[in-house]
């Protein structure tokens, strides 16, 4: 029986080969890992001491001869603690949990910067909302070859916005709201750096915000790999290709971010060329 | 050819049972001789397969034992093929579950083979597969058919119906004292309506597209286009049929369960004198028949969207550069239908094989189960729980966050019943004098996964955390360590406990033994690193991670995952060889009662007929957890209480 116990410890050498050493790269991402920690603390104690005593009271009390069960059917005091005590480690918890959720999942800061996320089968494309900080609006009966994101210029507000496929670009140290939508299936935007994720659904826009406090840069010297980038990983099974839909964000700082954003093209020049007549 | 008996004998079954309810054990042979044996019409008296025979013979003409052997008149068909016997119809499930769950394992080593070789090819896969592993390597759309395949088979033909539809089939009748189910004939149903949607699912592995292909929670709009992915095409339909079949199966077996158990108790078998067993069916069949008809529900409505133009699940969608019609649907209204049944399901499966554990663990700890009322009111707990959690499955779907916390409470609720049962389990097992049994080995192999996977349970139900975890490899670890492999524990503890009462043989002792001890290390092996690929945030379902920096470093760990998990499946074959050569040629039982139960199934004869009780029914006195009471071993239920016995 303490074979068992054997394995478990063997698994324990996996701990620090795998686990990501990195630490979170967004300020919401640490709350979540401390509370990881915490909750791993008082699972793992439950875990050992149940183990434990499971394998070690199989262990003792094998059957012998002259050796007497003890009749033992119930005893209130003793369920009464093990209903209790659970239960007052899982407030904890709760408690914990909700405060992080409810500021993870509430609004995002006001000087957050938007950005749109559309996923569809096998990519992820972005639109920024350029000078005016106002996206377009968007009608996917739209969609055309040239305009795949249903987008509608008869609304002003769109000519300036930009549109960027498969890399993101975000500054470092300032919130980053995204507004998700999908046009087919449903995908799922996974940040695991970031420790975030939520889903893009057809017809039902999602947000989710957040800040990076690591630029990409950072993080190449931090772990070394000189390859590294935030990977966005679809989370959702959205078909053939689910496991190669891949979007890549670069944190940079803010001066890089301004720069990079000043040499895009908007989607005015963009579709200028097909649909002249809403150049005002 | 059959339905005649079944409400005659329903109703003699009653009319005894109040008979039996109103006079003492003794005065029921006058009590009921109005209707002598000799006056009998002619018919009711060769009826041999029904019960309505046995209680006559048995009950009527008293100690007129010559009468037990009722078999001449059967055909293979009826008693083999469509069998009214409880007994026989949960060897039916047992062994359907079996095949099915070696089908479902070995996709999940085909699968496990791309992911721990994803460089490698297999030239005898397309022996095997087809066009579908062409040069020896799994197309990513077989990969995906594979993955929903073993998720559907494995949740439903093998945990769902081969689990309860084995043990509620055979013990409830047997453990609360019943000639046969409530009704025998919509119990054979049940099994041929579990037969079709088999049928019908294994076909849709053969068709042209593939099989659906969309993961076992089948989400729109994945599932409900065609466009969106090959499985979506005709082995959607396929599935839905399918699953619609099974959904009726589960629901005439579980009006019948609950029927037989409320009404069809033996004198003296109270509700609070019910084996655990009973209560943990009893539970399951409840969480069965409230549940499944919303994901039928869901299930055609999804039906209708595929089929029939409508927007249930549908809208805004373009896709493959067409602008789809349809209007105002919701894709997550789907994943409220399904994850209404699809949680309660993680309880359907978990419930009986509880319930077995801790009667397998009592019995062979010598000693009475802890705290019963605790027990059955935890399992009480868990039935209502499971209905209101369901939404922790959708704490990403951009659920309205103030709902999501309300799931979080809910969910992290169920842990205090958990943990009941667990300090429950670990101090029946305190100063115990316990036998080693196999399926005693593996009961406590079943309260060690419930504990390690209950207690990843606690990270996932709590919303913050399931931003980072949710639909990674730590929900995989999560779910195949609680739901999947402790159930199969549960399920193994059964068929090795029972497999004697079923058969009158044993299994193979030291092929039992090997079996335990490669599949819980195998299965600690497999599922515990993948918690650590979770941590990091490796999103499931993916067919290759080489692709991708923040997931290719664990390419070791996944072959070795992959390679345990093979050696793993070969241990169930030795299992599953182990089953079918006892059958046939297993040490014989010699003794009614080989594991010195309380339980009333093992005062059956060791080869119970169809009736189980060639005499009277035995009467209830006790509880069936005494054991070491009053310095004896065991006291089974049906003796009386003694002049001088304690009271505890």
């Amino acid at each position: 029986m303490f074979g068992l116990i054997g394995a478990w410890y063997c698994n324990e050498l996996y701990y620090g080969k795998t686990l990501f050493p990195q630490g979170s790269a967004s300020v919401e991402g640490e709350k979540i890992d401390l509370m990881l920690l915490i909750t791993i603390a008082i699972t793992g104690v439950v875990f050992v001491i149940t183990q434990v005593l499971l394998f070690w009271f199989s262990f003792k009390y094998q059957e012998k001869d002259g050796q007497k069960a003890f009749y033992f059917p119930h005893n209130t005091k003793l369920e009464l603690i093990w209903t209790t005590v659970p239960a007052i480690f899982l407030t904890v918890l709760v408690v914990f949990g909700l405060k992080y959720w409810f500021k993870i999942t509430g609004d995002a800061p006001k000087d957050s910067i938007v950005v749109e996320v559309t996923g569809h089968q096998f990519a992820w494309e972005f639109r920024y909302p350029g000078a005016d900080k106002v996206l377009g609006k968007k009608n996917y009966k739209l969609t055309t070859a040239k305009n795949n994101l249903g987008v509608d210029f008869a609304d002003p507000a769109s000519h300036d916005d930009i549109h960027i496929n498969t890399t993101m670009h975000i500054p470092v140290g300032v919130p980053v709201k995204m507004v998700i939508h999908s046009q087919d299936v449903i995908h799922d935007v996974g940040l695991p750096h970031f420790r975030m994720k939520m889903d893009a659904v057809p017809g039902i826009p999602t947000t989710q915000w957040f800040t990076p406090n690591i630029t990409t840069a950072d993080m190449k010297k931090k772990t070394g790999n000189p390859e590294f980038n935030f990977e966005i990983a679809c989370d959702q099974l959205c078909g053939s290709s689910h496991y190669a839909m891949r979007g890549v964000i670069i944190v940079e700082t803010m001066e890089e971010y301004k720069k990079w954003l000043a040499e895009q093209k908007s989607s005015t020049i963009l579709c200028s060329r097909t649909r002249p007549r809403f150049k005002i | 050819m059959f339905p005649d008996k079944a409400p005659v004998q329903n109703i003699t079954d009653s009319t005894i049972k109040q008979v039996t309810q109103v006079l003492p054990a003794k005065k029921i042979k006058t009590g009921y001789r109005q209707v002598p044996v000799e006056c009998m019409p002619g018919e009711l008296k060769s009826k041999n397969m029904s019960s309505v025979a046995t209680l006559q013979h048995a009950d009527v003409h008293g100690a007129h034992d010559a009468h037990h052997e009722h078999h001449h008149h059967e055909t293979f068909i009826t008693k083999y093929v469509f069998s009214q016997d409880h007994k026989m119809i949960a060897k039916q499930f047992l062994i359907t579950g079996i095949i099915w769950a070696i089908i479902g394992g070995l996709f999940s080593v085909i699968f496990r083979l791309q992911l721990g070789y994803p460089d490698s090819t297999f030239p005898w896969l397309e022996d095997l597969l087809g066009h579908w592993a062409a040069g020896g390597k799994l197309k990513p759309e077989f990969y995906y058919a594979l993955v929903t395949m073993h998720g559907t088979i494995l949740v439903f033909f093998v945990l769902t119906a081969g689990l309860s539809g084995t043990f509620a089939n055979f013990l409830i009748p047997l453990q609360i004292g019943a000639r046969d189910m409530a009704s025998p004939f919509l119990n054979m149903l049940s099994y041929w309506f579990f037969f079709l949607a088999s049928i019908i699912m294994f076909s849709s592995l053969f068709v042209q597209t593939g099989p659906a292909s969309g993961g076992w929670t089948i989400y729109p709009p994945l599932s409900a286009l065609g466009e969106a992915s090959s499985g979506s095409i005709i082995g959607m339909d396929l599935w839905l049929v399918s699953m619609a079949m099974f959904i009726i199966s589960s629901l005439l077996g579980g009006l019948n369960y609950i029927t037989t158990i409320l009404n069809m108790r033996t004198k003296g078998m109270s509700m609070t004198r019910l084996p655990l067993t009973i209560w943990a069916l009893f539970f399951t069949a409840v969480l069965g028949v409230l549940s499944f008809p919303v994901l039928l529900s869901g299930a055609i409505l999804l039906l209708f969207d595929r089929n029939l133009g409508t927007s249930f699940f549908l809208s805004d969608i373009v896709i493959a550069g067409k602008i789809l019609p349809n209007e105002g649907g919701s894709a997550i209204l789907f994943q409220h239908l399904f994850w209404f049944l699809g949680h309660p399901e993680v309880y359907i499966i978990l419930l009986p094989a509880m319930g077995m554990s801790s009667e397998i663990i009592s019995v062979n700890s010598r000693k009475p189960i802890f705290g019963y009322m605790a027990m059955v009111g935890s399992v009480f707990a868990i039935a209502i729980l499971a209905f209101l959690v369901w939404a922790h499955h959708m704490f990403v779907t951009g659920l309205n966050p103030f709902l999501g916390s309300v799931f979080v409470l809910l969910t992290l609720l169920i842990a205090v019943p958990s943990a009941i049962k667990v300090f429950n389990w670990l101090t029946t097992l305190w100063r115990a004098n316990i036998r080693f049994t196999p399926g005693m080995l593996f009961a406590i192999g079943f309260v060690s996964l419930f504990i390690s996977g209950g207690l990843t349970g606690i990270f996932l139900g709590n919303s913050a955390l399931d931003l980072h975890l949710h639909d990674t490899y730590f929900v995989v670890a999560h779910f195949h360590i609680v739901m999947g492999v402790a159930s199969f524990f549960g399920m193994f503890a059964g068929v090795y406990h029972w497999f004697p009462k079923m058969f009158g043989r044993y299994l193979n002792n030291t092929m039992a033994y090997i079996h335990f001890w490669i599949t819980i290390i195998g299965s600690y092996l497999i599922f515990w690193p993948m918690h650590y690929e979770g941590l990091a945030g490796m999103p499931r379902r993916y067919y290759d991670y080489s692709g991708w920096s923040s997931f290719n470093m664990f390419a070791g760990l996944n072959e070795f995952i992959s390679f345990v998990s093979m050696i793993v499946f070969a241990a169930q074959l030795l299992f599953v060889f182990n089953f079918f050569y006892s059958i046939f040629k297993g040490r014989k039982v010699t003794e009614l009662n080989p594991w010195g139960a309380n339980t009333l199934e093992w005062t059956t004869p060791i080869r119970p007929g169809h009736g189980n009780w060639p005499g009277e029914i035995p009467e209830v006195h006790r509880g069936a957890y005494d054991y070491a009471k009053d310095g004896k071993e065991f006291i089974p239920q049906d003796v009386p209480v003694g002049e001088d016995e304690s009271k505890h």
